[in-house]
């Protein structure tokens, strides 16, 4: 990537108010906002139920300073085509339209349309919010939950099956850009969705967004938590422009390090992992690390 | 006196602060900045804001020094935790309250 | 201009002239010709439209939700499955108060699978908001789906344009094709109040609250049950604005009668037989026939079924001995939800008719008009106990 935004020209401007519903040192909060930067005032956002949807706000008061339509768990990715073709239709240009819907919304109800959109090649930027449940009703498993992890549905054994990887879904899909980015790293998620905001074609983005009371952490650990998924290589930031797959921000700089933080201080970070067994953070260490093998040689 | 006059026939909100209501009133713990510790407020220039950077909810302004909108802020402590000079610390909140209070 | 063409045809005419500008469909039996036509117009430029094939009916409706908040004139059409698959999308676009128009080629539902017609797949979505059309022949197919546009868009309440699969969607008829400049004339461009704008951003369809609550200026706004309220009351204030909407169409195409009903032979009726779709048309041969035997029977079609007319069928009834609803769909552990809604609006009358009902059709079954000349012979004569809802009789039954 070649467009490095720093702190101090990252635009000042909020197009979130203050004093929103969002728990206290929630992860999407820093995501929101810092999308919505990059975003600016020409987009029309499609949010399905999530915990987006209480931060922006009860009527008739709303957080969000984007114009915005709510619309029904499924339909986000189908609303958005349909915000596009009106547009279209009535010669309005120059209008950003973005899906932004939690994991729940994406990697399970809102699957089939946003593979439709996707295979329809439509002309919107879908962010996925990933803070690997359904957290706003209260902590229930979704399909990018972790392996291993505690959820009200998964109480005793964890969920006993591996996340859904929801980029990589979406590369087979043939888009124009597929990319993962992390609360943790503002700057890297600014300069991405700017990027998106340039190309034609569908567009996905995925956000870790570290959720602390999801995750069983203090809230002033929510960037903390989110740094660790990356230095021990559980979350990679990359991007897929075309096909062609690059390491970003500070996955890239692990390319360079030589050396990941063992998984186990992601894990022991957060008492949603405290039912995991030693075997399974075993299991996906060794997952992690062929991973990150197969970066190193392509490296090479 | 009804609704019939506010004219809407769906829900449609407007824009403004405080849809959760004052939500300085959720904290325990406040944040509060030591000018004399932290980066811009010392040097007088414009450095660092990784508290700004990083604040969920909105309340911190990337000004020399940062201010902090206490009615808003909820007391997460990520600005203190990544602060990287420490010059925030989280303080109690009671004896802030005790104090407005007077 | 006069032709002979489809029901689904004459429904793709009537979208086209419409100048519906946003299309978003998903084949299903018997609907399919009827969006195939629209891409063919839109492909071949004669209409300027957006087509998306989307890939659930589900999706349909929400695409047409979400391009008539941003300021599009949206269309989509289904079947059986189909619109169930959208139901929760149907409660949607009623709450939101969106002029979005959807054809409904009236097929019977799964399980076990059916493709030919019965009307259980509309009547089902009764209480979902919408304004219910119910039509006879491919000259109201194409007229009614215009009026559609325009009645959705005054009243900001979706519409449902019913028609029966295969009887009317795929048989041929001759029928006048309204001109373009009347039609324009008659509806004119979608102009929202409420619309996505970046410029005047706004959080739309947002959570409600069970109480009220003041809005930025400290003003009161609505609850949730305001704003369900505000829906019930716009659809029945909607009625008067149907027929008004009904006899502008008159004055500019010379055509249309009865927005909420139609009567045949019922100045003198001591007996009125009762059907929606075009069942309707077909009691009048049984009528006819029994007319002959010196049985006055009159048959009233029902237009508009949601919201219902009752003061009209009430008006339209309450003068005969006996009303016979005949329908094609029943709601389940009860009776016909026509003859239901019909014997509550006869309700306060000072002596109401006696009210049968019958259930026929249903999965296509066919009717055959002595099999309806026999029933309304059986209601008139009034045979013992066969005023009770228990005494619901199917026709054309072979258990």
């Amino acid at each position: 990537m070649d467009v490095k935004t720093t702190i101090l020209n990252l635009p000042e401007e909020e197009f979130v108010n203050p004093g929103t519903r969002a728990c206290s040192g929630c992860g999407l909060g820093i995501a929101y906002r810092i999308a919505l930067k990059a975003l600016g005032k020409n987009t029309i956002l499609v949010v399905p139920p999530s915990c987006l949807t209480v931060l922006q706000g009860l009527y008739p008061i709303a957080s969000t300073k984007l114009a915005c339509i709510n619309v029904t768990f499924a339909s986000t990715a189908a609303a958005a085509s349909g915000i596009l073709a009106a547009l279209d239709v009535l010669g309005k240009k120059d209008i950003t339209v973005v899906g932004f819907a939690g994991d729940g919304g994406t990697s399970d109800i809102g699957l089939q349309a946003l593979s439709g959109a996707a295979e329809r090649g439509e002309n919107f930027i879908y962010i996925c919010y990933d803070n690997e449940g359904y957290m706003n009703t209260g902590v229930q498993r979704s399909g990018t939950t972790p392996e291993g992890a505690f959820t009200t549905n998964t109480p005793i054994f964890g969920k006993t099956q591996p996340q859904k990887n929801v980029p990589a879904i979406m590369a087979a899909h043939n888009i124009q850009y597929v990319a993962t980015c992390s609360s943790a790293y503002p700057l890297d998620l600014y300069d991405k969705i700017k990027k998106a905001k340039e190309l034609q074609g569908t567009k996905y983005i995925h956000i870790h967004t570290p959720c602390p009371p999801g995750w069983g952490f203090d809230p002033k650990d929510t960037v903390r938590v989110g740094k660790l998924a990356v230095e021990t290589g559980i979350f990679d930031l990359y991007e897929i422009e075309c096909g062609g797959f690059r390491l970003t921000g500070a996955s890239a700089k692990l390319i360079e390090k030589r050396k990941l933080r063992p998984a186990s201080e992601y894990f022991r970070a957060q008492s949603r992992f405290k039912i995991m067994s030693d075997g399974l953070i075993k299991k996906i260490q060794e997952q992690i690390d062929a991973r990150w093998e197969a970066h190193f040689e392509a490296e090479d | 006196m009804g609704t019939r006059e506010c004219n809407q026939i769906t829900s449609a909100g407007e824009p403004g602060p405080g849809d959760g209501g004052k939500t300085g009133s959720w904290r325990v713990l406040r944040p509060v900045i030591d000018p004399s510790i932290c980066i811009p407020a010392r040097k007088n220039i414009a450095a660092c804001f990784i508290c700004w950077l990083y604040c969920p909810d909105c309340t911190i302004t990337r000004t020399i020094p940062p201010t902090i909108d206490y009615e808003y802020c909820k007391g997460c402590g990520i600005c203190a935790e990544e602060c990287p000079t420490k010059a925030i610390t989280m303080v109690e909140e009671s004896g802030f309250i005790s104090e407005e209070n007077k | 201009m006069h032709t002979i063409e489809s029901g689904n045809t004459a429904a793709a005419l009537g979208v086209k002239l419409a100048r519906a500008q946003v299309i978003a469909a998903y084949p299903i039996t018997p609907q399919t010709p009827l969006t195939e036509k629209l891409s063919e117009f839109i492909e071949s430029g004669q209409m300027k439209a957006a087509y998306i094939p989307v890939e659930s009916e589900h999706s349909a409706l929400a695409v047409c939700i979400a391009a008539s908040t941003a300021g599009a004139r949206a269309f989509t059409a289904t079947s059986a499955n189909g619109l169930l698959y959208m139901h929760e999308q149907l409660h949607w676009a009623a709450g939101a108060r969106l002029p979005i128009v959807m054809c409904v080629v009236n097929r019977g539902v799964g399980a076990p699978w059916t493709v030919w017609n019965d009307q259980q797949d509309s009547i089902s979505q009764r209480d979902t908001g919408w304004i219910q059309i119910y039509i006879n022949d491919h000259q109201e197919i194409i007229d009614t789906t215009i009026k559609a546009f325009r009645i959705a868009e005054e009243v900001n309440i979706p519409v449902m344009v019913c028609y029966d699969g295969y009887i009317l969607s795929h048989t041929y008829m001759p029928f006048d094709v309204p001109d373009q400049k009347s039609v324009d004339r008659f509806l004119p461009p979608y102009k929202p109040e409420n619309c996505l704008d970046p410029n005047a951003p706004t959080n739309l369809n947002s959570v409600t609250l069970p109480d009220v609550r003041t809005n930025i200026r400290g003003e009161l706004a609505h609850g949730y049950m305001e704003l369900r309220y505000l829906l019930q009351e716009d659809l029945r204030k909607s009625i008067d604005v149907i027929t008004t909407i009904e006899q502008d169409y008159k004055k500019i195409f010379n055509r249309g009668e009865g927005a909420c009903l139609e009567e045949y032979r019922c100045e003198d009726a001591s007996f009125i037989a009762v059907g929606m779709g075009s069942l309707a048309f077909h009691l009048r041969v049984a009528a006819d026939a029994l007319r002959k035997e010196g049985i006055k029977v009159g048959v009233v079609g029902i237009r508009l079924y949601r919201p219902f007319p009752d003061e009209a069928v009430s008006f339209a009834l309450s003068k005969a001995d006996g009303v016979i609803v005949f329908e094609k769909a029943i709601s389940y552990g009860y009776m016909g939800p026509l003859c239901s809604d019909i014997t509550s609006a006869l309700y306060k009358d000072a002596n109401p008719p006696f009210v049968h009902n019958y259930i026929l059709g249903i999965g296509g079954r066919t009717i055959k008009t002595d099999a309806l000349i026999d029933a309304i012979r059986n209601s008139c004569s009034r045979p013992e106990g066969s005023d009770t809802a228990d005494s619901l009789r199917w026709i054309g039954l072979k258990i």
